[in-house]
Parts: C-alpha cells; structure tokens; sequence
C-alpha cells in the first residue's frame, strides 16, 4: 500500500463513522519499502490540494518520520526538492507489512505483502 | 480450452438447496460470492482483460489527475486504463487482488485494497468518480444492492459520477438466452473440469435434448465466455462446480435502484449483455 491510501483509508466499522479516531488509523510495526516510480510534478501538485496534512503528519510520525512541515507546503509548482520529496514519500513509499488500528473502536486490519485488508469479522459487517 | 464439462443435475440441485437454506444475503454471498471467486481467481484473471468501451471512455473523460475508487475492481483491468487520474482499487476477493497485484507492479497511478464494498474503508465525500463493474448484481437482495450504491454514493464528492455494470435479463442475441419473464437471481455455474492426460479422456457430451434446465429455469450449458475452469482436482470429493449467485437486472431496474439510493441519473444505456448507469451524488 501506498503511503498515500493512508490519506483515504479509515475504520471501516459503521460505528465509527464520524468519529475522530477512525481516521487516519493508527500504524504500528510496519515494515516499509521504497519503490522507484515515475516522477509526475503535476499530479503531486494537484493531490496536496487534497490531501489531508494532519493526517499525513500523523502517519509518517507512526512510520518514524518526524520531519515533515507542520504546515501544508504552498506553492510548490517549481520547488523540484520539495515535489520530489513529496512524490518519494507519497507515491514510493510502500507499506509492505504492518497493522492498522482503529483509534476509536481499537480493530486492528492487517497489511501483509504489500495488501491493506478491510473486511471485517462478520458481527461488524454491515 | 477442452471441451465443456456440465455440472450433474444432482450437483446442480444441490447447490441451489444449498443457496436457499442459508438464512441471510450476507451468508449466501459468503458461500456463493465471496468463496467462489476466491477459488477461481486465477483463472477467472485471465479471462477478463478486454475492457468494455463504455468503461474506457468514462475513464477516459475524467479530469487529468483526478482521484477515482473502482469498487468490485477484480484483477484491476479498469485501474491503469487512464493513466493521468488516480484510481483506488479495492475487491472483497483477496484472491483477485493478488491477480490485480500482479498484473499492476510498480504502477505509480493506482492502489489496491482488499475491501467490503457493503463497508467501504473511506470519508464521505472522498473522490471525484466512481465505477463498479459487474459486481452489484453479486449482492444477495434489493435492500443490499441499494445501499451498496448508496455506499459509493457516500464515498463520492457531490457532483461526483459513478459507473455502475450491472448484467441484465434481457440477453436474448446472446447464447446464453436469459430473458423477459425468466426468474432474475440465478446461480451461475463455473465449471471446474477434470485435468486428463489426453483429450480423448474428456466426457464427450451429445445430443442437446438432455435436460439442462433446471436451477432457476436457467440454461446452465452456455454461460459466459470461456468460464469452463480445466483444473487439476486432487480430491475426488470436491464438487467439480461452483456456483457464484448473480441478480440480473431487468430494463429500468438499474436506474431505479440508484435513484432509490438517493442519486441523480445522469445516463443509461446497455452494453454487451448489461445495463448500465452514470449516477451523480447529489449535494
């Protein structure tokens, strides 16, 4: 799983909905990866819009990285250094192995070779 | 591919026994759904690369680096279609995500999920298009299949279009000869043949008087297009078929269920044996 699906990926519990600890969920022993990709300034540009950079802060803390801004990086058009870091953390960054756990509901999913699973155990499942 | 081996009308009779004793839709689609496609996924996988136009074209008219969901996305056929948006994959089947895997390594314009399109892992409001491809008529009753396109409907930004497939009733040009007045939540056999040394071991089938009819009214002989599974069977015991369930859906219904679920119709239409609807999330 791309770093960046963390940005989109919540509990998955209809209970949760709604709740503050859903989302981003919580990742724990995770074993990363970095895999080369194509470099598309353009589209890192277009997805900062949208992403949601407190919760981009809080998984890369989880993941050990605690440098990033605490900002939203702004105009970032022709910063190369900044699009390349962003496109290396987004978009190379596989989660190859790990866990994510629910804040609010503490239901843990599980990432294994590289797959996020999201079903739930049926008593859960709508 | 050899020739075609027909499930026995035993096997067929006890299958569909079996769909009907399973108390809820949820645990039919376990057993008839979710497990059957886990069993075929490889094979299935690899008869399902032609993308229908309709699908390429609404992915092709998405807006250059939009954010997309493909819900139901099996192997990922649809996922690396446009390369300039986003599209986050996600199927119930882990056994067609490993397929999807496979097939899309190292693609920097897609993701994979294993995922409930019933509960889908996202916000309200999270993406800009949506498309589901043959998969809402795996949903087991009406209730079920509304809310499913309610669901995508809640992960969907307002104004935000999905493409939903949806195979229909009306097939009467095509082999399989489903059509008006026929029963619509049918099982759908995926035959799973013995692997011989020879050909010349296969069971030869004769004659077309035999009867074949019998689960749902059902012409169980001539299903879709090369769903005849040659696998080495270890154990005797297995049963040689699979059944997956499917809801066909009659003219009209489709466009019903997604207003029903609370969307705008944008478009219908019908496509190679399936209804089809462009859907928008109301504000």
């Amino acid at each position: 799983m791309k770093f960046l699906t963390t940005n989109f990926v919540k509990c998955a519990v209809k209970s949760c909905d709604g709740s503050e600890g859903s989302f981003p969920l919580k990742y724990e022993n995770c074993q990363l990866q970095l895999e080369e990709q194509d470099f598309n300034p353009e589209f890192i540009v277009s997805m900062l819009e949208r992403l949601d950079w407190n919760a981009i802060i809080q998984v890369a803390s989880d993941l050990g990285n605690n440098l990033l801004p605490s900002q939203k990086p702004e105009d970032i058009d022709g910063n190369s250094e900044m699009l390349k870091d962003l496109h290396s953390l987004l978009i190379e960054t596989q989660i190859i192995d790990g866990e994510m756990v629910c804040r609010n509901c503490k239901h843990v999913y599980y990432i294994k070779n590289s797959i996020a699973s999201f079903l739930l155990p049926p008593h859960l499942a709508k | 591919m050899s020739g075609k081996v027909q499930p026995s009308e035993e096997e067929i009779k006890m299958e569909t026994e079996k769909f009907h004793s399973r108390e809820t839709p949820k645990l039919k689609e376990i057993e008839f759904v979710h497990d059957v496609y886990n069993e075929i996924a490889q094979h299935f996988s690899q008869t399902r690369y032609k993308p229908w136009p309709i699908v390429s074209n609404f992915l092709e008219t998405r807006k250059v680096n939009s954010f997309g969901v493909d819900v139901g996305c099996g192997n990922g056929k649809y996922i690396g279609i446009n390369k300039k948006v986003f599209i986050l994959g996600s199927d119930y089947s882990t056994g067609l995500i490993d397929q999807a895997k496979i097939l899309h390594e190292r693609e920097s314009f897609n993701d994979i999920i294993v995922a409930d399109g019933m509960n889908l892992p996202h916000n309200d409001s999270t993406f800009d298009f949506a498309i589901s491809i043959a998969v809402i008529h795996h949903f087991a009753d009406e209730k079920r299949r509304i809310d499913a396109i309610e669901e995508i409907l809640r992960v969907l930004k307002p104004n935000g279009q999905a493409l939903i497939y949806c195979w229909a009733l009306e097939q009467e040009k095509s082999r399989r000869g489903y059509h008006e007045g026929m029963e619509q939540d049918i099982l759908v056999p995926w035959v799973l043949a013995k692997k011989t040394e020879g050909k010349k071991n296969q069971p030869k089938r004769k004659g077309k008087g035999n009867k074949e009819r019998d689960v749902e009214g059902e012409d169980l002989v001539e299903q879709e297009n090369k769903e005849v599974i040659v696998e080495q069977i270890k154990n005797e015991e297995k049963p040689p078929v699979k059944m997956r369930f499917y809801h066909l859906y009659k003219k009209g219904e489709l466009s019903d269920n997604c207003i029903k679920a609370g969307g705008k119709l944008v478009r219908e239409g019908y496509e190679r044996d399936n209804w089809w609807a462009i859907v928008e999330k109301v504000q």
